[in-house]
């Protein structure tokens, strides 16, 4: 053996190197067959920032749709006005890309809304039942429609089709439920972390 | 002597309680209204159980618990229920809840309450949590998380020490001070409830040493019972659960963890007394001592107050001069919180009614850069990094915020005390904290709606699929069939059918080739009855004396008519 190694020595060595290729060469591609991850995980991790309003407003049909395309790099991150500036925050934070102020083609940032049937008016007719992505409605044909206002995310996507107008988005939630505190106004918003660190604006003042 | 701890940092604010001591518990009286909001307490709302325009009596049950976190609402004295509707209440928001408004009729009549048991001891565990939980009561310290709930937990847990809470750390407020003084006996009674409950292996009692009047009341009643007084140096924030904790025991509650977790559970002293009244004399929560006090009172003191009076009332009854007070504060100077509507009601956790002059209390000045001088770590009793934790609430940084353990924060204030630039840090913490709780609400609202949306998805696909093997499965039936006829020699089922609908079509293209005479047949019938239709019309239009110009028209068209039906007679004529 010493003496194979000492007359060939580059054949050794190329030798040597097969020999510890093989196996590992084998173990990993038998890992990468038994450990195989289901789904596109950047596509999930993607969706899971989305609101899942499924409004459709990003000009995806739904939200898992425009993750897929942000994923394959077809769409810009600012595209989800329900998501809104948060949103994007998060997005850019997870693709390490630079934050962008939200598109305004597609929308902008509004309260979150609930969907309400005006229910003498409901004349019964499933259409809204048909378009609600998340089966927020309740009703049978010829009957009364209502909307569950916990599963209802907000999409607006059940008013276009209801013949007699009769669903109104309201806003989600309000009064003291809903009411947090605020970051401190106005001059306490003027506090810098050190001395030093002045705001530009007030310097240039 | 019994070892005692220290817990971190911690400030010596001015104390200014002797102001409301100078006089022993005064009853409030019954105004004429009370405003009982449904949601006194941490948790779901009570659910109202009497309509407007009911007569109700003292300590009736007016809104009952609507969940397991809840506590029920009852009347605090006799009168008429003129409304439920929303009302301004005691809330740093300002806004309005939904209130159950009683027109008192001065008469105090108690409704019959249920026999409290001979011997409260006799009676099960389960059987004396529901009496706690059906009297309303919630913490009386200030948090008003419902007492059952707390006490359920504990007795799940296994409990080696109760700790009754009577520090009261906060500056002006001296609501428990003054009951320790004077219903010490009532306090133990309520430990002793307390005690069967839980059957802690030692009961402490905690108290701050500015208090040598409560030691001794506290020490005398106690007599040869198994529980301890405590007396600790005073310091804020000492009242605080786990600082107590720290100090009675050297134990540390856990970050996000209960006191239960370590085998102990922490009552105040306000609400051993009401456990108190519920068990021994059946008798709901339907009032409170409360330290009315501030330079704009003319007579600081504590009240026993009727849950719901308005402040205004209560404050009234202290000599209160709205011209000289600046605002008015629902707990102490450090976590109380502005009221903007004196007309808001006393509620099951107001401890203190606080109206100081200007000159007393006056608006922090504007803030200034943060000069990094560490003073706010070094006060800070829950171990936090206060400039850390106001930078990243500043720049809205959730995760670090939760890495530096935000939610350990007590919000005592103690940093913005110290703080030599006036930062209201608090403000801060407590905006930072209502953000991420928003942020993990969104997050689990959209997690449920993805999941709703999926299932949609595949319940769309589910039943496409379904069609598509239906008709499938059709398709093959019909072929299986056709060939079985073909293999049996007869005719091939398609086949004929298409033979079949071809006959049909052709012998419906021929039906137009028919016979002229018939043709003509037909003509004629259709034009009969057209001309029997106009006539008639004729006659009900003379009938009725319609106006000539109808007339002479349906005249006409019958003329046509008659003319048509002649012509069409003619070749067969
Ligand atoms: S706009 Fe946002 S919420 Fe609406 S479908 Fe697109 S990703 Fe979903
Ligand atoms: S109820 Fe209407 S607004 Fe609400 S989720 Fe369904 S379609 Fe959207
Ligand atoms: S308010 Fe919070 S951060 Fe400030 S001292 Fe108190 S516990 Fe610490
Ligand atoms: S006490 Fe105030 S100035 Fe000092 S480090 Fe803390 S926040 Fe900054």
């Amino acid at each position: 053996m010493a003496e194979f190694i000492a007359q060939q020595p580059l054949l050794a060595a190329l030798l040597a190197l097969a020999g510890l290729g093989l196996p590992f060469g084998a173990l990993l591609g038998y890992a990468a067959v038994r450990f195989r991850t289901e789904g596109n995980p950047i596509v999930d991790q993607i969706n899971g920032i989305l609101p899942q309003t499924q409004c459709g407003q990003c000009g995806y049909p739904g939200c898992r749709p425009y993750a897929e395309a942000i994923a394959a790099g077809e769409a810009e991150i600012n595209q989800c006005p329900p998501g809104g500036e948060a949103g994007i925050q998060a997005l850019a934070d997870l693709l390490d890309v630079e934050p962008l102020p939200l598109d305004a083609e597609h929308g902008e940032e509004s309260e979150r809304k609930v969907a309400y049937i005006r229910e003498d008016e409901c004349i019964g007719c499933t259409k809204c039942v048909q378009a609600c992505p998340v089966d927020a409605i309740l009703g049978a044909a010829k009957q009364m429609h209502t909307v569950i206002a916990s599963e209802c995310t907000g999409c607006d996507l059940c008013v276009e089709p209801c013949p007699v107008d009769c669903i109104d988005m309201l806003p989600a939630a309000t009064g003291l439920g809903a009411w947090h505190w605020e970051l401190p106004q106005l001059a306490s918003r003027n506090v810098e972390i050190i001395a030093t660190d002045a705001n530009p604006k007030q310097a240039a003042a | 002597m019994r070892k005692l701890f220290d817990f971190h940092g911690g400030i010596h604010p001015p104390e200014n309680k002797h102001q409301s001591l100078s006089e022993p518990i005064r009853p409030a009286g019954i105004p004429r209204e009370l405003v009982l909001p449904l949601s006194q307490h941490t948790g779901a709302a009570a659910a109202p159980v009497v309509r407007p325009g009911e007569q109700v009596l003292k300590g009736q049950l007016l809104a009952a618990a609507s969940s397991l976190v809840s506590a029920p609402v009852h009347a605090p004295t006799s009168g008429t229920v003129s409304a439920i509707e929303e009302r301004p209440v005691p809330h740093p928001s300002g806004l309005s809840a939904p209130c159950i408004v009683l027109e008192c009729d001065g008469e105090d009549r108690w409704v019959e309450l249920p026999a409290p048991p001979a011997d409260y001891r006799e009676l099960e565990i389960p059987a004396l949590l529901e009496r706690i939980r059906d009297a309303g009561i919630a913490g009386m310290g200030g948090a008003g998380f419902p007492t059952a709930v707390k006490l359920t937990s504990g007795t799940h847990h296994h409990i080696d020490t109760l700790i009754i809470n009577g520090p009261e750390c906060e500056p002006y407020i001296t609501a428990d001070d003054s009951l320790m003084r004077e219903r010490a006996a009532d306090i133990l009674e309520g430990v002793a409830v307390l005690r069967h409950i839980l059957r802690p292996r030692e009961v402490l009692i905690g108290l701050e040493d500015n208090k040598p009047e409560a030691i001794e009341a506290l020490r005398h009643a106690i007599g040869d019972q198994p529980v301890e007084v405590v007396v600790f140096p005073t310091k804020y924030p000492s009242g605080g659960e786990k600082q107590l904790i720290e100090i009675l025991t050297g134990r540390q509650v856990p970050s996000g963890g209960l006191p239960a977790d370590i085998g102990i559970v922490c009552q105040n002293v306000g609400t051993a007394v009401a456990v108190r009244d519920a068990v021994v004399h059946g008798r709901p929560l339907i009032s409170r001592i409360t330290t009315v006090t501030g330079e704009a009172v003319a007579r600081p003191g504590n009240f026993e107050v009727l849950l719901g009076t308005p402040m205004h009332y209560l404050l009234e009854q202290a000599g209160w001069d709205p011209t000289r007070s600046g605002r008015l504060v629902m707990g102490g100077p450090m976590m109380g919180f502005t009221v903007p509507h004196p007309e808001a009601p006393v509620i099951k956790t107001s401890n203190c009614l606080l109206v100081p002059t200007e000159k007393e209390l006056p608006s922090p000045p504007p803030a200034q850069a943060c000069i990094r001088c560490g003073l706010c770590a070094e006060a800070c009793p829950a171990s936090l990094l206060p400039q850390q934790l106001f930078w990243f609430a500043r720049g809205k940084e959730s995760e670090k915020l939760e890495q530096h353990n935000l939610f350990d924060c007590i919000e005592c204030g103690a940093c913005a005390w110290v703080c030599p630039s006036h930062i209201p840090l608090v403000q801060y913490y407590r905006a930072a904290k209502a953000d991420i709780i928003q942020q993990r609400r969104d997050h689990e609202k959209a997690e449920h709606s993805r999941l709703r949306f999926e299932a949609r998805q595949a319940r769309l696909e589910r039943e496409e699929a379904e069609r598509e093997a239906k008709r499938a499965a059709r398709k093959q039936a019909a072929e299986k069939r056709a060939q079985a006829a073909a293999a049996e020699g007869g005719e091939d089922p398609i086949q004929a059918a298409i033979a079949r609908a071809q006959a049909k079509k052709a012998a419906q293209q021929q039906a137009p080739e028919a016979s002229p005479e018939e043709k003509a047949a037909a003509a004629r019938q259709a034009a009969q009855a057209k001309l029997a239709k106009m006539q008639k019309r004729l006659a009900d239009a003379r009938a009725a004396g319609e106006e000539d110009k109808i007339v002479t028209a349906l005249e006409a068209s019958v003329k046509k008519l008659e003319e048509k039906l002649a012509s069409l007679e003619e070749p067969t004529a």
